[in-house]
């Protein structure tokens, strides 16, 4: 009931601007798509089984159209030496840490979107062009996005990238869950195309179940702790390492959904518009007294 | 009560050698700014994916709305609780806040990647997002702004609509529409002036929340929950201020006597806010316990300091003093460390302050950034010189000395 004065007076006001501009508001909603599905799906990291060969970020590529050079080219172990992130024509990157039990076999570690479970940037974005669908994707829309980067500033794990370098549309890119495929009931391009099945695409609470059972029965070859099951409310994408995640460059949000506090703080100001609605009528109200204590100067 | 003086323009000429100056700095700005639209921002800017915002947002979005909150201070002060003294000092006020929002608007239009979707927030909409309140409010006052000062066009042009020509058989009629529209807005004035003040303290306020969300990526002596809040009272604080300020630079670019007895007055209820906006963020420090961090010597600590020092003690202690309020120079150089700390206080928040997890080294601005941020204060300054000019903005002596309050005290009176 609350949330429907909100939304109507949304409406009201907007209808005013939607009036100058001619358009219907008929299609907007107040919010963009934000679902929290029981059956949401994920992909378990585990880091210690990744041998670095880089065949998801070549999949990665492939799958998305962007050009790339030949698989062959990503035996090249060299680009270890530089810690990456995504960007706009990479969506996912492995970067390589020292592995403290065995400096022979370094930790590799496959970074992406998280597609987290209450996203920073779904609540961010000024025209709700970014969405949390069904399947537990975080997928952008380029027909809302007006590129103002906000979903960037808000991310706690610094995932989105822009086309900083595109005059005319330029777009939010990063990792969108193999979205395309998964709904033609195809596996994520990486998750199909690692060797060695570091990845396993699943329902998330299964996974989390599965990554609890791999602690259980080797507990000397991981580190007690599954990175994504609560960081930031929680993801779809966790990992599973030898070592303490922060050791790995992983980021610590805490465990609260990353929108919290400024949500409740922007609907704490505008509390379905009883506060401006309220201040309104008081300034109203002063300025009229104040105006009669001064008209029989 | 005498009022002896009466908006009308300033008789003077536009161009000066500092004019000049302004004019070759805005065209510079352009010719960056073209740059962008024709290369993108990466052409022009030092922006990148480890840092999406820069001094666009930090100083001419988020500073710009602050420093343009002389507009709805003086329209609190003067309408709402009619304080009469204050009339002269409105329409500047209202000038300076009217292209403030057009730049800040500008602005965001140039930062954002899409600049052809600007209108997008209109439709769709994202009440959880922050910037969807900020983008709302400020399109919103933006207009109100616009019909605020529509009484300074109409009463500029009523009776003097003179077009030459095939044109001349509009004069009258439109000379019609404008009495008309005086008419109407004379009654309906006061919707729009309560509108426009809350609407300033919803978006200033709404500001402050804006960078809640990136959470530990800001660094903790400014990310606090009670962010939009320090917001909101440091844009009132700045306020009467940024008033003193512009009176005094604009009396004196037009060679006009500043209203001494006006601005002291003014001056006097600057001590208050600030002081209120001080304690909010000493305490705030206080509570989060992040005053540790003050130990550390790195340019967030450095930077923080030098803007409550500077931008808030100082000029507190300036404002106390009658000596203060009653020189003119010192007077503007209190104003000016008040308007200097809130302006550093918004580069800190949206450009210090974000320390990215992952970064290839730290953001500066660039040439370019610089020259369009430089570029558009120009061009705002020419633009506020064109219309004292040619309309009646500011109060000068009136020489029949009869009081034309009809004018002057436009939409509050009965
Ligand atoms: S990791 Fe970042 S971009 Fe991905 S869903 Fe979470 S907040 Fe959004
Ligand atoms: S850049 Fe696009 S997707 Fe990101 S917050 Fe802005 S409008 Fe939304
Ligand atoms: S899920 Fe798809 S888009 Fe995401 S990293 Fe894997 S291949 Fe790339």
């Amino acid at each position: 009931m609350e949330k429907q004065n909100r939304r109507s007076f949304l409406k009201t006001t907007a209808l005013i601007g939607a009036a100058a501009t001619g358009i219907s508001t008929k299609s907007a909603s107040a919010k963009p798509k934000n679902i929290l599905s029981e059956d949401r799906m994920g992909v378990l990291v585990d880091t210690t089984v990744c041998i670095g060969c880089r065949n998801c970020e070549w999949a990665c590529k492939t799958a998305h159209n962007i050009p790339t050079e030949d698989q062959i080219k990503y035996e090249d172990r060299s680009v270890f030496k530089q810690m990456r992130r995504p960007e706009p024509n990479a969506f996912t990157v492995v970067n390589e840490y020292p592995n403290p039990q065995n400096s022979a076999l370094p930790t590799d570690v496959k970074i992406q979107c998280m597609h987290c479970d209450h996203p920073a940037c779904v609540s961010a974005c000024i025209v709700g062009a970014i969405s949390k669908e069904e399947n537990g994707s975080v997928i952008w829309d380029t027909k809302k996005c007006i590129g103002c980067r906000y979903c960037m500033v808000a991310c706690p794990f610094q995932i989105p990238s822009f086309d900083y370098n595109k005059p005319m549309n330029p777009e939010i890119r990063k990792c969108d869950f193999c979205i395309e495929r998964t709904k033609k009931g195809l596996l994520p391009a990486c998750v199909k195309n690692c060797p060695v099945e570091a990845l396993t695409y699943g329902p998330r609470n299964e996974l989390i179940k599965e990554a609890r059972e791999r602690i259980k029965r080797y507990p000397d070859k991981y580190f007690n702790h599954i990175y994504g099951e609560t960081e930031a409310g929680g993801t779809s994408w966790m990992y599973l390492a030898n070592q303490d995640f922060s050791k790995l460059a992983f980021p610590s949000p805490g465990d609260k959904p990353m929108p919290g506090a400024s949500e409740s703080i922007q609907h704490g100001i505008f509390a379905y518009f009883v506060p401006p609605a309220f201040l309104y009528a008081l300034l109203g109200g002063i300025m009229w007294i104040t105006k009669k204590r001064n008209e029989p100067e | 009560m005498e009022h002896f003086t009466k908006p009308s323009p300033v008789y003077k000429k536009f161009f000066t050698p500092g004019v000049f100056v302004l004019v070759i700095l805005a065209l510079n700005g352009l010719a960056f700014l073209a740059g962008r639209l024709i290369f993108g921002i990466g052409a022009v800017t030092n922006l990148n994916n480890q840092y999406p915002w820069g001094i666009w947002i930090g100083i001419d979005v988020a500073a710009g709305v602050a420093l343009a909150a002389g507009g709805f201070t003086t329209a609190a002060l003067s309408h709402v609780i009619h304080k009469e003294q204050y009339h002269d000092i409105i329409r500047p006020a209202l000038l300076t806040a009217m292209l403030g929002y057009t730049f800040v608007a500008l602005a965001v239009s140039i930062d954002i990647g899409r600049w052809y979707y600007i209108w997008h927030p209109l439709i769709m909409w994202n009440g959880n997002s922050a910037l969807f309140e900020v983008g709302i409010c400020v399109i919103m006052y933006l207009a109100v702004l616009y019909i605020e000062f529509l009484p300074v066009v109409t009463e500029r042009f009523i009776g003097k609509v003179r077009m030459k020509g095939i044109f001349s058989i509009l004069n009258k009629p439109l000379d019609a529409i404008l009495r008309i529209l005086d008419k109407g807005l004379s009654k309906t004035m006061f919707i729009f002036i309560i509108l426009g003040v809350v609407l300033s303290t919803l978006h200033q306020s709404s500001l402050g929340t804006l960078m809640i969300i990136a959470g530990p990526k800001m660094h903790p002596l400014w990310q606090t929950p009670v962010l939009p809040l320090l917001f909101l009272l440091s844009a009132i604080s700045v306020g009467y201020p940024m008033v003193i300020f512009e009176s005094i630079l604009a009396s004196r670019s037009l060679g006009l006597k500043a209203e001494m007895n006006v601005l002291s007055e003014l001056g006097r209820m600057v001590p208050p806010i600030l002081g209120i906006y001080l304690a909010f963020k000493i305490g705030d420090m206080v509570i989060r316990g992040s005053f540790v961090y003050l130990t550390e010597f790195n340019t967030a600590s450095v930077m923080f300091v030098i803007e409550v020092l500077f931008g808030v003690i100082v000029p507190l202690r300036m404002f106390l003093s009658e000596a203060v309020l009653k020189s003119k120079p010192l007077l503007f150089v209190a104003s000016v460390l008040v308007i200097f700390g809130v302006l550093l206080n918004r580069i800190n928040n949206f450009v210090v302050a974000y320390t990215p997890p992952y970064s290839y080294g730290p953001y500066f601005p660039s040439i370019g950034e610089i020259s369009v941020t430089v570029g558009f204060i120009s061009l705002l300054v020419l633009a506020y010189r064109f219309i004292v000019l040619n309309f009646p903005v500011m109060s000068l002596p009136d020489k029949s000395s009869v009081p034309q309050s009809k004018f002057a005290i436009r939409g509050t009176q009965k």
